[in-house]
């Protein structure tokens, strides 16, 4: 942590409210994201025990698992959340705009411009917490290698049709959320604590009710009591009154409600089975159901109040106006879905178990490239986020006290002016040290020449003055264009890192991979035969 | 078989005071070891769990009850898998240890599972070590070399100068005669990776009973002139598969672990000292007035970082004093790294808006200069701060 945001924390422990740690929304968000709150249940691997999913606030469907070791009804379970996500997502496939991207003719070689398809709009996901987002991976793991009884007639226990995309889709949103800056999955929590320093420790930041809470407490309680509120304050049955955003449940609530309500159900669902004639059916049925709805109101009780707080925690999040690079790293995300999307109607089989080195070694180098543009970016966008590159002596802002016109040597001589800077930060500058500003949109190089005693001031006094000479972006004539040459009186900040990320070195074709990275020898047969499906429980239960 | 060395006399009074009349001791367990050791410098957590004082009552007396709870689904699904993993003598248990650690050995076909039954925690862990001991002989005097299978033994520790009792879920004794941990977890096992922060949990508690088990093979030829067993410390994990409930395994090195943790026990404030520091009288019997256990409590100084939310009952007790002091801590242990001398929230304000501190002081020029650029970059952008409370007047003399 930057001592800036450290200053905001403990700032924000002596007022009682969270203190801004952004001036802008480095998160581009959709006016109509889908919000899923999802619960899971404890000590099983997979087996969800309900979600609040919807893109309307006031209408979340509510769906739910009354007895989450039952195969089948996991099954219903995940073919109704298909039922709500994957339209929501085909809602976003048919729009497209047309766009260019760079490809390599097969036949020549080349690098040629290639008209494709890019979705105008991507679909996004909004999960409460970090925890929410593993879920959402592991629901997609779960599902995306089951067998529909299309598939494989013989399969066991085959899943409902849709299920296995809905897998895949997930499995592709759980992926880019490791991609830093994009926001097609977002965790609320990590949103909202990017843009705001509470009061509390980051781990404690994880709690979704106690983070909304340091940054819009109720009236008249301060961010610290309505935090500890929130995450203690228990009703007469024992029961916390801000349940978890999920997907864990409280221990609590599963032992004391939730175990006997399942209980109930069982009971009933064997009396039922079990019914002889028409007329003791239809009473058990009455029994049946009445469980069941009692096992909806508890988990309705228990997401809705996290439903609730996600929208509020968006509300939050739109009173800060958009970074202007948050649509560029969205284009990104739409890029992203375009290409799942092209894969899914192209028929490609789901994403394996295990990346192979080719593609381990893409996700990485992305990963790492979009790391260091969304540190970029953010500074750009976000003087608050500027300042603390300023302060850790990776910027510096100041005013320019003086131009000099020179030239560069060589036949046709061009403008390499002088330009002076005064600034009170302290910039970690080497020898030619190669320094950037934006120049509409576009950065601007410079180079350090070197420091120079400032005549009015005193040895010893605050900041320094800083020679640059000015090297690009000034146009193919003698003299610079008019405006690209910062003058006397300009306020300027440079950055010493880059604004725009390169791309690493290019690994090479398929057949000039080694073996041991996946290349040849042997050719590579791609079978149409779809990966195996998990080894599954011989009996129903987990 | 000898135990571990058990405190004298008059410091076992002494804690059997501390913990109240009547207040039966709750055992040290392996997972509260391991997270004792995560924060080795807290002389309140050693002092309640050497007395065995149960934290959860204590905090609930105090009036900030923990959140810790086990809900009874996991506890089902674990007893579960557990049982399934141990089945028919533990044949599968023993074909995964066979598979992952030890493939040159003689296969499983068969093992001994001794009877471990015994009353109290003493007498289990005595059983347990004459079942290590003839195992141990059998293998080394007559050379018969089998698989055996010690099902949940019992281990004992010393810890701070009191024994804690420990029960890994098992001991497999191989045909060359180490001893191998195993640990079976109900957290799945996904194309052959778990959850690193769950892994390393277990790996952390599987550590303390390499270590205990160090201490049983000490004592096995501390008289005689028999090879010393060997301790592997390579463990074996047992998580389900994917999303079955088959088992599947993996050998865990915990080599670094063990020496961590073996490191942190044998640094860890002698309970003995602590107590000596404690006023006379003092008990922490959940049945005595909320006041009066407050005090008893802040008698003993604690080290709180946010870290030991999820690790102690206490950590809401204590949290509550942190944050009443405003001590920085409270914020992380990073935030407190970078103030220096600074600890509190009010001298680290009052030193970034220039009302005290020294400026020559690296840490407070550091603050003051954190402090001007975000003051500059919210102003810029209209983003409102609250006026800093306490104007001082302008001139006002650095302290």
């Amino acid at each position: 942590m930057s001592l800036i945001a450290t200053l905001a924390r403990l700032e924000a422990v002596s007022s009682g409210r969270a203190q801004p740690a952004a001036t802008v929304r480095h998160r581009h968000l959709s006016d109509r994201p889908l919000v899923l709150v999802p619960l899971t249940t404890a000590g099983e691997a997979g087996a969800p025990l309900g979600a609040l999913v919807g893109d309307d606030r006031d209408a979340p469907r509510l769906l739910v698992v009354p007895q989450p070791r039952d195969r089948d009804l996991r099954f219903a379970f995940l073919a109704e959340l298909a039922d709500v996500v994957l339209p929501f997502i085909d809602s976003y496939a048919d729009a497209v705009e047309a766009a260019e991207r760079n490809e390599t003719d097969p036949e020549t070689g080349k690098r040629v411009k290639v008209e494709v398809e890019l979705c105008a709009d991507a679909p996004q996901l909004i999960v409460p917490s970090r925890a929410g987002i593993e879920f959402v991976r592991l629901l997609g793991r779960s599902m995306r290698f089951r067998r529909t009884a299309e598939q494989d007639p013989e399969t066991p226990h085959p899943a409902p049709p849709r299920v296995p995309l809905l897998g895949r889709w997930f499995t592709h949103y759980g992926e880019r959320a490791r991609v830093p800056g994009s926001a097609l999955l977002l965790a609320l929590t990590d949103v909202l604590s990017r843009h705001w320093a509470t009061g509390q420790s980051t781990l404690e930041d994880q709690h979704l009710g106690a983070l909304l809470a340091w940054i819009d407490p109720p009236d008249g309680a301060s961010g610290a009591e309505a935090a500890l509120r929130a995450e203690l304050a228990r009703d007469a049955k024992g029961q916390l009154l801000c349940p978890p955003a999920g997907p864990a449940t409280d221990p609590a609530f599963d032992n004391k409600l939730l175990a006997p309500a399942i209980e109930r159900f069982n009971r009933a669902r064997t009396a039922h089975a079990a019914a002889e004639d028409g007329e003791s059916a239809d009473d058990r049925l009455g029994e049946l159901t009445a469980a069941e709805r009692e096992l909806y109101a508890l988990v309705e009780s228990r997401t809705r109040p996290t439903w609730d707080a996600v929208w509020h925690g968006l509300d939050l999040l739109r009173t800060l106006p958009e970074g202007a690079h948050a649509v560029d790293r969205w284009t990104r995300d739409r890029w992203s879905f375009t290409g799942h999307r092209d894969r899914v109607i192209a028929g490609e089989p789901p994403q394996p178990r295990r990346d192979d080195a080719v593609t381990a070694a893409n996700k990485l180098a992305t990963r790492e490239r979009e790391q260091a543009r969304l540190e970029a970016q953010e500074a750009l966008d976000d003087p608050l986020v500027m300042a603390g590159r300023r302060l850790s002596g990776e910027a510096f802002a100041g005013e320019v006290i003086d131009v000099v016109m020179t030239y560069s040597e060589g036949k046709r001589p061009s403008p390499r002016p002088l330009v002076t800077v005064r600034t009170d930060d302290r910039p970690q500058l080497g020898e030619r040290a190669k320094v950037y500003r934006s120049l509409g949109g576009k950065p601007q190089a410079a180079e350090f020449v070197g420091h120079e005693n400032s005549p009015e001031d005193g040895p010893g006094a605050e900041g320094s003055v800083i020679v640059l000479r000015v090297v690009d972006k000034m146009g193919r004539g003698k003299e610079p264009e008019a405006g690209s040459v910062p003058e006397k009186g300009d306020l300027v900040c440079f950055t010493l890192f880059e604004h725009e990320q390169r791309g690493g070195a290019k690994l090479p074709d398929a057949d000039q991979t080694p073996w041991t990275h996946g290349g040849p020898p042997g050719e590579q047969t791609t079978t149409a035969t779809l990966p195996e499906a998990d080894p599954v429980t011989e009996e129903d239960v987990l | 078989m000898p135990l571990p060395r058990t405190p004298g006399t008059a410091l076992r009074q002494r804690l059997a005071e501390l913990r109240g009349p009547e207040v039966p001791p709750k055992a040290l367990d392996a997972r509260a070891l391991a997270a004792l050791a995560a924060n080795p410098g807290c002389k309140r957590r050693a002092i309640l769990d050497g007395a065995g004082v149960n934290k959860a009552t204590l905090a609930s007396a105090l009036g900030s009850p923990s959140g810790f709870g086990q809900s009874q689904f996991a506890l089902a699904r674990g007893n579960t898998f557990e049982a399934r993993v141990k089945a028919d003598g533990g044949a599968e248990l023993l074909r995964l240890v066979h598979e992952k650690l030890d493939p040159g050995a003689v296969p499983p076909a068969e093992a001994e599972v001794p009877d471990l039954t015994a009353t109290g925690p003493e007498g289990r862990t005595a059983r347990t070590a004459l079942a290590l001991r003839d195992a141990h002989l059998a293998r080394t005097d007559s050379g018969t070399g089998g698989w055996t299978l010690l099902d949940h033994p019992m281990l004992a520790l010393d810890v701070a100068g009191s024994p804690a009792f420990l029960e890994p879920d098992a001991v497999v004794v191989h045909p060359d005669g180490s001893w191998t941990v195993v640990e079976i977890k109900s957290f799945p096992m996904l194309d052959g990776s778990a959850d690193p922060a769950k892994v390393g949990a277990a790996a952390r508690q599987a550590a303390v009973y390499v270590l205990a088990l160090e201490e049983v093979a000490a004592r096995l030829t501390e008289g005689g002139a028999a090879p010393e067993p060997t301790v592997n410390h390579r463990v074996l994990l047992v998580c389900p598969k994917d999303f079955s409930n088959l088992p599947a395994a993996s050998a865990v090195d915990v080599r670094k672990q063990r020496a961590v943790t073996g490191r942190q026990l044998s640094r860890l404030t002698r309970i003995e000292d602590i107590a000596d520091t404690l006023p006379e009288g003092t008990c922490f019997a959940p049945d005595l007035p909320t006041a009066e256990l407050t005090a008893a409590v802040e008698s003993v100084p604690a080290e709180y970082a946010p870290e030991c939310l999820s690790a102690c009952e206490l950590a809401f007790h204590c949290r509550d004093r942190s944050r009443a002091q405003g001590a920085v801590t409270s914020l992380g242990r990073s935030v407190r790294a970078d103030l220096g001398a600074l600890t509190t929230v009010d001298d680290v304000l009052a030193a970034a808006h220039g009302r005290s501190g020294d400026p020559a002081d690296p840490t407070v020029a550091a603050l003051r200069r954190a402090a001007a650029l975000r003051a500059e970059a919210l102003n810029t952008t209209g983003v409102s701060l609250p006026a800093p409370e306490l104007p001082f007047p302008e001139g006002a003399v650095c302290r």
